[in-house]
């Protein structure tokens, strides 16, 4: 018997798929689908469950006010993180590739000495997050030895017997962070959002121009629309960072176990999902943290990406 | 999330506070296991006696392993706040007596990732120091059969003295927390003493004299204050070490029955006379502006450098301070400790102390030389394995009388004081249980101190905060309850 042609092609793609997809389905997929069954259940994570719960865990999940707070502290940096860094990294992305005044090619260039800013933002991501640690703990450190604190010393901002607190302070640990983040993503998407401009025909800077439109006007009528695409991709994968950011607050922020303080202030559910897994030996209940976080990043890609959709321009 | 292997000293000082802790939680959670264990360890070499008449070389107190110089011996050890010289020294030791002998030396942080495949490959290592965060948890091994009995170990001929056994050389409490069931299964060699640090120079050259009592410890600290000086200093961003200080007082004040109370969650432990004098007594020090400015927000590195640097005159630490701040720490620096004040009313005497043993070693059972890791242990238990060991890793180990006076005035300084620390409180260590028991309650207590140090709640609602953390352990139904061993 002949396959029809179409199924035939389907069958020869498949092929082709069938290694990775094994690979996916074995390390990616199915670990969930364990998770999912050891969230059923009590579990301290070095022996094997104990018993079946059923839903107990999620139903202790709902009324846990730690697992709240965690997820309020997530959704703050939802909020801010992605909005920060996308603003500041089309910005400068901006200013770099076509902000210059006019002149060079096609009266369209980035300002002086581009080249150097582009390496220069672009090194926060070299380091690594064990690098980043220990930078910013010399940075915010408390007392007067701290760098930021010994130059708000030395200005008279603040009085040397109370220095500022920083990722010690109820207040300001989750804006500390904030702070990091934003500091070591905006390097990468001002690559990212660079590239992309640089996709986009001089032509249409070059015809704006002539028309006289200014540097604001050609930014808001023709960069971002032709850079949407990268801007919906950044929105996605930042927004999955925010609802991480576990290397960070669990080594920034105070307390023994992976951070979360000072008091449960900068406790994200990353954090509070390995404390629970790791050393309160509640490893049943974390696979329900973990079920629940899973579905909740899941969710925000897809309202994000439907959101955002918009009609293609081809160049 | 897959960042989650990082750096973090933090993990590291799990290991030094909860070392000790990991061997002992072990032990009560074995206990439901000792039946089988029991039954499977019956076999006749279990026993000393039998095995000495019935074994041909067994009786050889040089050699009551049976070790053969030709076997090679295999060493794996975590390094941490110990760092590897030690056990180097101990492979040196072992080559000297088993001459001809090839002894393989790994350190590293790793346990788990290092050793979970050799374990499941069957040809682990001979000699484990299994401790650090990413330890293998000892009741697991244990329970997939991966362990040798230590009673051999125990009932050997010691080196020093072969008509001691080996059980009889070792400082009170180590067998007890290397106990899986009815036997030992980890030999816990560290020994540390907790207290509070200071430099001798310092108080030498001021003329400020150690205080006994909690009244003087705050005017001593109104006379720091008077020289520019902090006069205490702690690692805020781990708040446990304030733990450490408060449980001291609570214990000294409260004695056996706040202790019991305290540890087996009883309703209103924390709103005993005992508690409320230690939270108001350590209180003072954030109160009366004693603490280093920003100190509730340091590293431990943070503040105990600062402390070296004399920025602060004392700080709250266990014995492996001196090992972990040797680059840190000025020449001249005479560190030394000395035991929490006590408060009016105490029940145990001023000089009592918190002290235990951690930093678990292992022969697994499947090793291949076995009897080499064995005697390799047998050799750390000797009293010139004590004194290497408080030599190269600036602390102290287990082994009783291996502090002589000689080796005791070429140890550096604050391993001498801790020394003497643990000698002057003539068994009388204080213990407290439910920081191995409970995490998450004492995760709870710690976020309550922090807020405490910075001064964002007063001791009246630390005492509350603490009180309602125990009640939710309490009626926590998944949290398996132990009860507090009655001595």
């Amino acid at each position: 018997m002949r396959l029809r042609k179409k199924t035939r092609e389907r069958l020869f793609i498949a092929s082709f798929l069938a290694g990775p997809l094994a690979v996916y389905i074995i390390f990616v997929i199915w670990p969930y689908i364990e998770t999912f069954g050891y969230s059923l259940t009590e579990w301290t994570g070095v022996a094997p469950p104990s018993k079946v719960v059923g839903l107990k865990n999620y139903v202790d999940l709902f009324h846990d006010e730690s697992f709240r707070h965690a997820l309020w502290h997530n959704i703050f940096l939802l909020i801010f993180f992605p909005t920060i860094t996308i603003v500041l990294a089309m910005f400068f992305a901006f200013m770099l590739n076509v902000g210059g005044r006019r002149g060079g090619l096609g009266g369209v260039r980035g300002i002086r000495g581009s080249g150097v800013y582009r390496v220069v933002f672009f090194f926060p991501q070299v380091l690594s997050v064990a690098i980043l640690v220990i930078l910013f703990q010399a940075l915010f450190e408390t007392n007067n030895a701290g760098f930021f604190n010994g130059i708000l010393i030395k200005l008279h901002i603040t009085d040397a017997n109370h220095p500022w607190e920083f990722l010690n302070s109820n207040t300001f640990v989750l804006w500390c962070i904030l702070f990091i983040l934003v500091w070591q993503w905006v390097g990468f998407y001002l690559v990212l959002f660079s590239a992309a401009m640089q996709q986009i025909p001089r032509d249409y800077y070059e015809a704006a121009l002539l028309d006289g439109a200014g540097r604001i006007q050609t930014y808001f009528k023709v960069t971002m629309p032709l850079l949407w695409d990268s801007v919906q991709t950044a929105w996605v994968y930042l927004a999955v960072a925010a609802m991480d950011a576990f290397a960070l607050v669990a080594n920034l922020t105070p307390g023994s176990n992976f951070g979360g303080g000072p008091d449960g202030h900068g406790e994200v559910l990353a954090t509070y999902l390995m404390r629970n897994f790791q050393t309160a030996g509640k490893a049943g209940y974390a696979c329900a943290m973990g079920v629940v976080i899973f579905f909740i990043t899941l969710i925000l890609s897809l309202v994000v990406l439907r959101l955002t959709r918009r009609e293609r321009l081809e160049y | 999330m897959s960042e989650h292997g990082l750096p973090a000293d933090v993990s590291r000082r799990q290991m030094l506070l909860r070392s000790a802790a990991v061997a002992a939680l072990a032990a009560p959670a074995a206990g439901l296991a000792a039946g089988c264990a029991a039954g499977s360890g019956s076999s006749p070499k279990t026993n000393p006696s039998t095995s000495g008449s019935t074994g041909s070389g067994a009786a050889d107190p040089k050699n009551p392993f049976g070790v053969k110089d030709s076997d090679p011996l295999d060493v794996y050890v975590f390094k941490g706040g110990y760092g590897d010289d030690y056990a180097k020294a101990f492979e040196a030791m072992y080559k000297q007596q088993h001459s001809g002998s090839n002894v393989t030396h790994k350190g590293s942080q790793d346990v788990t990732g290092d050793l979970q495949p050799r374990f499941n490959a069957g040809n682990p290592p001979d000699v484990i120091d299994d401790s650090g965060s990413k330890q293998i948890k000892l009741d697991v091994l244990n329970k997939g059969g991966q362990l040798t009995n230590l009673d051999k170990l125990l009932d050997a001929p010691s080196i020093d003295d072969p008509s001691k056994k080996v059980r009889d050389t070792l400082l009170p409490g180590t067998v007890e927390t290397g106990l899986l069931g009815s036997s030992m299964f980890s030999l816990n060699y560290a020994f540390t003493v907790w207290g509070l640090w200071y430099s001798s120079t310092l108080f030498t050259k001021n003329g400020w004299t150690i205080p006994k009592t909690w009244d003087d410890f705050m005017t001593l600290c109104a006379t720091i204050k008077g020289t520019g000086m902090a006069p205490f200093c702690h690692q805020g961003k781990y708040p446990y070490y304030m733990m450490v200080p408060l449980m001291d007082m609570v214990a000294k004040n409260g004695g056996p029955d706040a202790q019991t109370a305290i540890d087996n969650l009883e309703p209103n432990a924390w709103k005993s006379d005992a508690v409320k004098n230690s939270v108001e007594a350590l209180y003072m020090l954030v109160d009366k502006g004693y603490m280093l400015p920003g100190t509730e927000g340091l590293t431990h590195i943070q503040s105990q450098t600062q402390w070296n640097q004399g920025k602060a005159a004392i700080i709250p630490c266990g014995s492996w301070l001196e090992n972990e701040q040797l680059a840190a720490t000025p020449a001249d620096f005479g560190m030394a400790v000395f035991a929490m004040p006590s408060l009016s009313g105490d029940k145990m005497p001023a000089t009592a102390i918190r002290a235990g043993a951690g930093e678990p070693f292992i022969v697994p059972a499947k090793a291949k030389n076995q009897a080499g890791g064995l005697e390799f242990m047998r050799i750390m238990c000797s009293k010139a394995g004590g004194a290497s060991f408080a030599k190269t890793a600036n602390s102290l180990s287990v082994v009783k009388d291996s502090i002589t006076p000689d080796i005791a005035a070429s140890l550096k300084p604050g391993t001498k004081s801790s020394n003497d620390l643990y000698t002057a409180a003539n068994g009388q260590i204080i213990n407290w249980y439910y920081l191995n028991w409970y995490s998450a309650f004492a995760t709870d207590l710690e976020n309550a101190m922090s807020q405490l140090m910075a001064n964002k709640i007063k001791p009246d609602e630390f005492i509350t905060r603490a009180q309602a953390a125990a009640d939710k352990c309490a009626a926590d139904s998944s949290i398996q309850k132990f009860k507090r061993p009655t001595t």
